[in-house]
């Protein structure tokens, strides 16, 4: 094997090389530091590690899934997100944007699992089936769950992006035909970073790899497995709408006088109460809106099962989930369903005048409030 | 004596597809397409609330992001007899027109090029030609000698990195690859240019949908609510941000877009007699001016219609409630019909039932002679339909609409080929360059439109009068149609006591990438494939490129277990995406 051929470029080598400047560095590892929510002392910290850590291989395999997920990966905003493909990893195998097809591309992904063994990083778009022996999804007449297991074999860590390969997504709800199933359930040996989403937001799947590459480590997960800097808040902590929920202001029906006022969508489905992401902090495509801001209630696409948690347009009335959380997470889920308890109590209540409301909403936050601590 | 060849899987598609070639010196002689996925999505809807499908068969596929949304909303408001206001209806023509400035650029340049383009050979690039050469075909303003320059200094040192990346393995060197060092690297730049631009452009659906992909739709009209003196609305500012993306959108599209296409094009005139296919075209129309339900049909920007055996001077019309005229075939696909094999079924009366019969994986063939795809069969009258860019431009022309006129025109004169080199595997590919300038030059009237309707007071964006299920009839159909980039999408629904009792999708790609019919008729892939030179069995560069200028998204098929986990029945649906 050539000397020269194995040497990896890091990113700052590849960042320089590639025409940026140092500035230009700088300035990424900055944006990247800001997005992931780390103070700014730790700039240095990822400046030095791009300095220093070798592009990284990636393998980035397509099974049942509908492509948003790499779609909303391109749509990385930040000074040279578009270009991680590029400069920051090098990305082996993506049925999506790779230049060969066939056994080509099978040859290349064999190519990177040998070579780097036990140092690519494996990311997976979309849920494997395993009924009838997995004959629902075939790659290069392999079934998907096949490939999987040989692609997990010698990956370092693996990425579950999306909703699909996070927790089924849509194809695994009622009556889950083909019984699509999550990655975690299929691969129990390796350290798996859920991302979920449908899709994620394009920045977060940016700032999940930067994390990786940066630090030389997976970011700190929560009990799901998700990166607490992006799935730590709910959509509803952090939304805009917040302060309507809690004076009881909300839109009845689409369209409504509430509705061009912008009131809290909870009457018409908002899921954001259930919901982690960083829909309301980070917002999506560069922070131009996210649902609610559009008028629409979240429908929770971050959420396990969340096809199967009712109807998209009907009030939360009970959440799922209860009872077997045991940590930080209990806390706030318990608090999204007394949450929700009382704001159906609200919309019951309509008739009281907006005082006495004000009053029982500050009460009822201050038991909430109570639970929490 | 023939050699087949399997290509598995064709890459920079959306789904999964497999090609199996027979070649016989050197021509394709026979081919098969096979979709090899399935998630069974028409199931799952099944006993929902019809105001939620939406949602489940957007998921259908995340890069036309928005088609399924939008058809399925089409056909709840068909199934119970909602009009949305005018404003709905231009926002989501002017998200369906931004979706088509997307997909079409992002297809030419990061599915599509990789096949005419050698990345490679822009390392002997001279970049002062090159400069000359963008600066005589365009105005756009990137495009000085050291800019190319620049580019061409990143790809040596990527490549001189040893690390490939998604170039590994490509088919570069390959003598197919007919461009100019200096067009390679004008493209390359684009290319780069591109995957920066398209961030961009959604931006349009994240304002009024609120994310991309899959922005949010809703049965009714639009969940953005207007309102000009509130910042809880769609505002001045929205607005003003919508129409300056609406316009960088269009510049790129006419300045880089259409200038590289005609530039790449006029290298590979060749390809204009090569995947010429059977020379039916099918077009359900889009775009509409004066609404959805009009019945007007020359208030559609794209009209609708039917040209059989490459005679644009007859125009078939089409009628999806007409059970005679679109049905579905399974006798190679791995479903089974109560009726048998050869049986056939209009949508509304789709009885699915997924079998898997193919070859137990892993395997090296599919048995062809057997059933070989989750993709159904479809018809119209019988006849096979090739569906995109190129039906949807043939027909319009065919229709004698002025702006279709001109803009194919002015393109075979600029290439100097005869009128049937459209229909051909280059043919396909500049139609979709084609179209995008028209529907660029439509999103432009949909935001004035919608401007003005604004300004004289109108600020409707949802009609809620008829989502209550209370208001509903206890048994209802309907049938929504649109023109998804990939071509004609219609979905069917049956509503019964407020639930969905049946919802079928007959996508694009289940037309172009079905396998042959009981008659043994092809459909579009296979038959655009025959007749087709291969170089080099290795390297299957030109299977790809007339399958790539169809813009595959495979797809795949529905099915129904029953509650012993015993297949009962099912619907399908293939591709343009995956459902």
């Amino acid at each position: 094997m050539n000397a020269a051929k194995n040497k990896q470029d890091t990113y700052y080598e590849s960042i320089i090389k590639n025409g940026f400047s140092r500035r230009d560095f700088m300035t990424f590892t900055a944006f990247m530091a800001a997005y992931m929510g780390y103070e700014t002392s730790s700039i240095a910290q990822i400046a030095n590690a791009l300095k220093t850590t070798p592009r990284l291989p990636i393998i980035w395999e397509h099974y049942q899934e509908c492509t948003c997920c790499s779609e909303s990966f391109i749509r990385t905003d930040h000074p040279i997100a578009a270009n991680i493909i590029l400069d920051k990893v090098s990305l082996d195998y993506t049925l999506t944007l790779m230049a060969a097809s066939g056994h080509q591309a099978e040859a290349a992904k064999k190519a990177t699992m040998e070579k780097y063994k036990g140092e690519y990083i494996l990311c997976v778009e979309g849920s494997v089936p395993l009924g009838e022996e997995g004959v629902f999804c075939c790659i290069a007449g392999k079934t998907a769950l096949e490939q999987l297991k040989e692609a997990a074999a010698g990956a370092k860590a693996i990425i579950a992006w999306g909703s699909c390969a996070s927790n089924g997504c849509v194809q695994s709800s009622k009556p889950n035909p083909t019984n699509a199933t999550p990655i975690h359930k299929i691969i129990t040996d390796k350290p798996i970073i859920r991302v979920p989403g449908c899709p994620p937001i394009g920045e977060v799947m940016a700032g999940v790899i930067v994390h990786v590459i940066a630090f030389g480590k997976l970011p700190e997960l929560d009990r799901q497995g998700r990166p607490k800097a992006f799935y730590a808040k709910r959509v509803h902590d952090s939304c805009y709408r917040r302060p309507y929920f809690d004076a009881g202001l909300f839109v009845e029906e689409f369209d409504d006088e509430n509705a061009k006022k912008g009131y809290c969508l909870y009457k018409v489905g908002c899921k954001g109460p259930v919901t982690y992401n960083s829909c309301g902090t980070m917002k999506w495509n560069n922070g131009v809106s996210y649902p609610i801001q559009s008028g629409h209630g979240c429908f929770g696409c971050s959420e396990d099962n969340f096809w199967d948690n009712g109807p998209i347009y009907e009030r939360l009335t009970n959440v799922p989930g209860f009872g077997i959380e045991a940590n930080a997470d209990k806390v706030g889920m318990v608090a999204a369903g007394v949450v929700a308890g009382a704001a159906v109590g609200h919309a019951i209540a309509s008739k009281m005048s907006k005082r006495k409301e004000l009053k029982e909403r500050i009460v009822s936050g201050k038991d909430l409030e109570k639970q929490v601590e | 004596m023939s050699e087949r060849i399997v290509v598995d899987p064709i890459t920079r598609i959306e789904g999964h597809l497999r090609i199996e070639a027979e070649i016989k010196d050197g021509v394709i002689v026979d081919a098969f397409s096979s979709s090899t996925m399935v998630r069974g999505i028409e199931e799952i809807v099944k006993g929902r609330d019809p105001r939620d499908v939406w949602a489940f068969v957007q998921r259908t596929c995340g890069v036309c992001t928005t088609v399924h949304a939008l058809t399925s909303v089409r056909t709840v408001e068909d199934a119970l007899g909602i009009v949305i206001p005018p404003n709905a209806e231009m926002v989501r023509n002017i998200m369906e027109g931004t979706l088509y400035m997307h997909d079409h650029v992002i297809h030419f340049y990061h599915l599509h090029a990789l096949d005419w383009v050698d990345v490679v050979s822009v390392l002997s690039a001279d970049s002062a030609e090159t400069s000359r050469i963008a600066q005589s075909i365009s105005n756009w303003p990137k495009s000085s000698v050291g800019y190319f320059s620049d580019v061409q200094k990143r790809i040596k040192r990527f490549v001189d990195s040893g690390q490939l990346g998604i170039f590994a393995n490509g088919y570069w060197g390959h003598k197919q690859m007919k461009l100019p060092a200096e067009i390679n690297l004008l493209a390359v730049a684009h290319y780069l240019e591109a995957l920066e631009w398209q961030k961009e452009i959604v931006k349009v659906h994240t304002i009024f949908g609120g994310k991309n992909p899959h922005p949010n739709y809703l049965v009714g009209g639009m969940a953005c609510a207007v309102n000009t003196d509130d910042p809880g609305g769609i505002n001045a500012e929205r607005l003003a941000y919508v129409g300056q993306l609406i316009q960088e959108g269009k510049n790129f599209v006419e300045q880089v877009y259409l200038p590289d296409l005609m530039a790449i094009a006029s290298y590979y005139k060749d390809w204009g007699v090569i995947g010429k296919g059977f020379g039916n075209y099918m077009s359900y129309g889009d775009f509409p001016t004066n609404g959805y339900n009009s019945t007007d049909p020359s208030s559609f920007k794209f009209p609708s219609g039917v040209i059989k055996d490459f005679d644009i001077s007859k125009i078939y019309p089409v009628d999806h409630k007409d059970s005679t005229e679109i049905v579905e075939f399974v006798n190679k696909s791995w479903y089974e019909y109560a009726g048998g094999d050869g049986a056939s079924l209009h949508p509304w009366d789709g009885e699915t039932s997924i079998k898997y019969s193919g070859s137990k994986p892993p395997y090296d063939h599919l048995d062809v002679d057997q059933k070989y795809s989750f993709v159904k069969t479809p018809r119209w009258k019988g006849q096979p339909m090739e569906v995109g860019p190129l039906a949807r431009v043939l027909i319009g022309y065919a229709h004698g609409r002025e702006e279709f006129k001109e803009i194919v025109d002015s393109a075979l004169s600029t290439l100097d080929v005869p009128v049937t080199a459209l229909f051909s595997t280059l043919g396909r590919t500049a139609a979709r360059g084609l179209e995008t300038q028209l529907v660029a030059n439509w999103t432009v009237e949909f935001y004035n439109t919608l401007m003005t309707n604004i300004k004289n007071g109108d600020q409707r964006m949802a009609n809620s009068e008829l989502r209550d299920p209370a208001t509903w009839p206890k048994e209802t159909k309907g049938v929504g149609y649109m023109e998804a980039p990939r071509g004609a999408l219609a979905h069917w629904i049956v509503i019964k006591d407020g639930k969905t009792a049946n919802y079928q999708q007959v996508v694009p790609s289940t037309w172009n990438a079905s396998p042959r019919d009981p008659n043994g008729v092809r459909s579009a892939y296979e038959a655009t494939l025959i007749g087709t030179p291969v170089a080099d069995p290795e390297q299957p560069l030109e299977i790809i490129r007339t399958i790539h200028s169809f813009d595959p998204c495979l797809a795949c098929a529905v099915h129904l277990y029953d509650e012993h986990g015993k297949h009962i029945s099912q619907v399908q649906n293939t591709t343009t995406c995956n459902v």
